[in-house]
């Protein structure tokens, strides 16, 4: 049992603006941590620049709110050397996968032990409204007055083709559903990257109508969780089912479908084949998946290097400077 | 053809290897220069090297190069020109013959100088000795590589194998050139080829054989050399180059500080070495990662320096340009961090393999803001040691990135090293946060007497705290965007540099009376002194002070810079260190040399150029 309450890891008064998902991430983000248990003084939460990469500055932990992009690499520096503590790192669309897109997949590859929240409005808030990589094609904003030509990242995408084992996602709003995944990515030894749907009243309002609210949810989202049939709708009346090398939305009871033929959940498949068609999905044809979505153990980064530092160490014989001085050819002058 | 043998003793010889860039030249001359160490000569040495990954075998772009220097005397360069040159092929005599003094002997093998040889060296006759204008008596002619399969035509090694011994031959014959005692080349290289003991076998055998060649044939020149040693300072020597000794002073200064050495990195040219020395170390638990970019290798050093290790980023100029932003953060945070810069040309990819002194500008002003950083730079390979210590003191001591600048040349030469003793090292004790401050404790509450921060480690229970990039209030620490906050905190990070306390530069050779001051700073220090040796030998009065702390500058600086008549300020750029200097001492007008070639000062156009002024 955990001796916190979401209160010992709050602090200040949020800037955000009202109505903003950052508000009730933060919140959801207290209480997981609450929950976790891990004190505020082992742990660290570190951002890059923009809206969302404020966070630290409202934690009552070890923090930085650093440069924009580096977020990640300068969490990898921290994680190694300190291996104890527990490292966050917050992230929005722009900082996390535009200009530090780097460093994101490179800490998934590495599989340093991160807990990588992305929180994802599909804009640039900060510098007042331009598209983002995760904004999609024709998307209208300042600096694409006739819409954009590009198509956009999909994060999960992004991670599992860096070869990560963790990929998880929640609507901000859906204050359980954020804490049940954040604690999952915590239990996950290794990067584990938290995708947040999220608003911006300002610049992107409606960013995820569709699943935004809990209704909306129950019509247009799917919950996966492990061992239980992937079933929505607000009678849990649909269901996913495999077809060839995709899947399909099928109606439980109609057409001979029965609850035994919808696919069950399995986050640990080593093989990401499914994970990936899950964590594709977009209405209106498809419900978005919510939940945690892939969760594979595999060696961390930093278990590994420290290990090797151990190896090393028991097998070579020169442990301070002096000793290894004397691994060099040496001459003495009389 | 040399028929009285004659022994020639000289303060000091430099001998030049030279051959394609797998013929092992490198190897031999570190061979050379440890053996010659031994016997207690000075060394230095300088390899240059093509930035061809490997051009086509005896082409004119692939010949790479090692000039060893020994002395008698203390010696301060590699060397302008060689006494003697090796050139293993027609290609090797081609490009360097240029850095042979008049009366070089060379050595060359004839086997290497045949018809398609000289094609790929584009001689135009048959006869490249007399094309290049030779005087043949000079010339050691040997078939090297023939002397060499025979040697070991009974050892079973395939012939690509026994080829690969033609430098061990060459390098016999220098040996005997220098009556060197060939056991230390048998021991190094027993070490070195511990886990191949028939590689080593062989390589003895055809060393022992370049050697006979010598002795038996008094290998056609007129004198053999004889260094002896006058200048000993007695103690336990090592080889070391300049990388290799920045990395042992990273170490050293982690293990004095108690903490954990990290070193974020990506591989440039001419800095790999640091990366590659520190990853071996993992027994004195050197963390080393080797990030995606140089923007994650100095970003993630400053995520281990937040998390409390002494952290390290290596790089080169055009890396500087990438790490600037996250130096910039650690400015603002006020988290220790030690960038090491070997310089090489520029700009943009310039001369990856060359050496320039090109980025002082770079690492004293290339970031946006008022962010001023601690820079240092070494002036040999043996002060790369006492540079990283001190540079990784001043961070951990003073909150600060520090830059540390070497170059390729500092960073590739050798030279023996006294085994320091780290007792002898002042002690390093960053500012930690104590359990009295607790409560009150705020990030940038400051040390009045030193204007440093506090340094509280995450783990540290009841020390939470965010740092950021932002501005942030002095007092509570939290953003800030108020005027008057910016000014006072922009006042505070600076002078807080300003504070730190570095040792007065020295004045060397005629302090009291000299007519000119030769000023320098970091990598050209061997060659400005031996120009300097060389005046007052000439009986000039010239002075040298060489700088090693550049930011801040020594409290002395503007004294002794208006202390002489003259002044000339000699740097491998278009003139950085003169315009800072100008910047900084008020009515100061030097004289200026400048040299941009990638290539060492040469001492006889340094000495031809300040005769020139001390005339004027």
């Amino acid at each position: 049992m955990s001796t916190f309450t979401a209160k010992d890891f709050k602090k200040g008064q949020p800037r955000w603006c009202p109505g903003c998902g950052d508000h009730s991430f933060l919140a959801a983000l207290h209480k997981a941590m609450a929950e976790i248990g891990v004190p505020p003084y082992q742990t660290a939460v570190i951002s890059g620049i923009g809206c969302s990469s404020r966070l630290p500055h409202y934690m009552n932990t070890y923090g930085m709110n650093t440069i924009h992009g580096r977020a990640a690499a300068i969490a990898t520096g921290c994680k190694v050397v300190n291996p104890d503590l527990t490292v966050w790192q917050v992230s929005g669309d722009g900082d996390g996968l535009a200009i530090g897109g780097n460093h994101f997949i490179h800490a998934n590859r590495r599989n340093v032990n991160l807990k990588m929240i992305l929180l994802n409005n599909r804009i640039y808030g900060l510098t007042k409204g331009q598209y983002s990589p995760t904004s999609p094609r024709g998307f209208v904003s300042k600096s694409s007055p006739y819409g954009t030509v590009e198509d956009p990242f999909r994060p999960a995408e992004l991670c599992f083709g860096a070869r990560g084992h963790f990929f998880a996602r929640a609507v901000a709003t859906d204050l359980q559903g954020t804490v049940d995944i954040l604690k999952a990515a915590y239990n996950h030894k290794g990067a584990a990257v938290c995708e947040i749907m999220q608003n911006c009243v300002i610049f992107n309002n409606g960013a995820h109508e569709a699943i935004y609210t809990n209704e909306g949810r129950k019509k247009n989202a799917i919950y996966l969780r492990d061992g239980e049939p992937m079933v929505f709708g607000e009678n849990n009346e649909y269901g996913l089912m495999q077809e060839g090398f995709g899947i399909k939305v099928v109606k439980i009871g109609e057409n001979g479908v029965t609850i035994d033929d919808i696919l069950v959940h399995d986050s640990h498949c080593e093989d990401n084949t499914l994970h990936l068609k899950l964590a594709m999905m977009e209405g209106p044809d498809f419900p978005v998946a919510l939940g945690v979505i892939r969760d594979v153990d595999a060696p961390t980064y930093d278990d590994a290097v420290n290990a090797q530092i151990a190896e090393i160490k028991a097998k070579k014989p020169y442990h301070n400077f002096a000793e290894l001085l004397e691994t060099n050819d040496i001459w003495e002058v009389k | 053809m040399g028929e009285k043998l004659e022994v020639k003793e000289l303060d000091q010889v430099a001998v030049r290897f030279s051959g394609d860039s797998g013929d092992g030249m490198q190897l031999a001359g570190n061979i050379f220069s440890t053996i010659s160490a031994t016997v207690g000569n000075s060394i230095s040495t300088f390899p240059d090297y093509p930035a061809d990954i490997r051009a086509p075998q005896g082409s004119l772009t692939g010949v790479s190069g090692f000039q060893v220097h020994i002395g008698a005397n203390e010696v301060f360069t590699p060397g302008d020109k060689c006494d003697v040159l090796v050139a293993m092929n027609a290609a090797a005599l081609k490009t360097q013959y240029k850095y042979a003094k008049a009366d070089a002997a060379i050595i060359i093998d004839t086997d290497a100088f045949q018809q398609k040889d000289l094609e790929k060296a584009a001689f135009q006759t048959d006869d490249p000795i007399a094309e290049m204008g030779i005087d043949p008596d000079r010339v050691i002619a040997c078939p090297i590589t023939q002397m060499v399969k025979d040697c070991l035509a009974d050892s079973g090694m395939d012939l690509k194998s026994i080829l690969k011994c033609r430098n061990m031959f060459a390098l016999g014959l220098v040996c005997w050139l220098f009556s060197r005692d060939l056991d230390v080349a048998f021991n190094f290289l027993r070490e070195k080829f511990a886990k191949k003991p028939g590689v080593a076998e062989a390589n003895i055998k055809v060393i022992q054989a370049g050697y006979d060649y010598g002795h038996n044939t008094h290998s056609s020149v007129n004198n053999v050399y004889r260094v002896e040693t006058k200048t000993k300072v007695p103690g336990r020597y090592m080889d070391i180059t300049g990388n290799k000794a920045t990395a042992y002073g990273l170490i050293a200064a982690a293990e004095k500080a108690g903490l954990r050495l990290y070193l974020g990195s990506y591989p440039i040219t001419p800095a790999t070495d640091i990366l590659h020395e520190l990853s071996k170390h993992k027994s004195l638990g050197v963390t080393t990662v080797q990030c995606e970019d140089e923007i994650a290798g100095c970003s993630s050093a400053v995520g281990a320096s937040f998390a409390g290790a002494l952290a390290a980023t290596s790089t080169s100029g055009p890396g500087i340009c990438l790490k600037s932003e996250a130096m910039n953060l650690a400015v603002i945070l006020e988290l220790p961090l030690v960038v090491l810069d070997v310089q090489r040309g520029g700009p943009a990819t310039g001369l990856p393999t060359k050496s320039e002194q090109t980025d002082l500008l770079q690492v004293l002003f290339g970031r946006n803001g008022e962010s001023p950083m601690p820079v240092l730079a070494a002036i040999s390979p043996t002060d790369c040691f006492d540079t990283a210590y001190m540079a990784s003191k001043i961070a951990l001591e003073h909150m600060t990135p520090v830059v540390v600048l070497t170059d390729a040349f500092v960073a590739n030469g050798s030279a023996a090293f006294r085994l320091p003793d780290l007792n002898a090292y002042p002690d390093i004790k960053p500012p930690y946060v104590t359990p009295d401050m607790q409560g009150t404790w705020t990030p940038y509450q400051r040390n009045p007497e030193t204007g440093v921060r506090y340094w509280a480690v995450p783990g540290t229970e009841g020390f939470q705290h965010i740092l950021g990039g932002l501005e942030k209030d002095n007092k509570t620490g939290a953003i800030s965007t108020n005027p008057e906050n910016h000014d006072l905190m922009t006042h505070l990070r600076q002078e807080k540099i300003n504070k730190i306390q570095v040792p007065d530069v020295e004045v060397l050779g005629d302090k009291d009376d000299a007519e000119l001051l030769i000023v320098g700073f970091g990598g050209t220090y061997g060659h400005l002194h031996a120009a300097m040796d060389e005046m007052r030998a000439a009986g000039k009065k010239v002075a040298l002070a060489h700088f090693k702390y550049i930011n801040p500058l020594p409290k002395n600086t503007s004294e002794v810079l208006k202390k002489y008549p003259k002044v000339v300020v000699a740097e491998q750029n278009l003139g950085q260190f003169a315009a800072y200097l100008r910047m900084k001492v008020d009515g100061f007008v030097p004289y200026q040399f400048n040299q941009v070639k990638g290539q060492p000062f040469v001492v006889e156009e340094l000495v031809n150029a300040f005769i020139n002024l001390v005339k004027s």
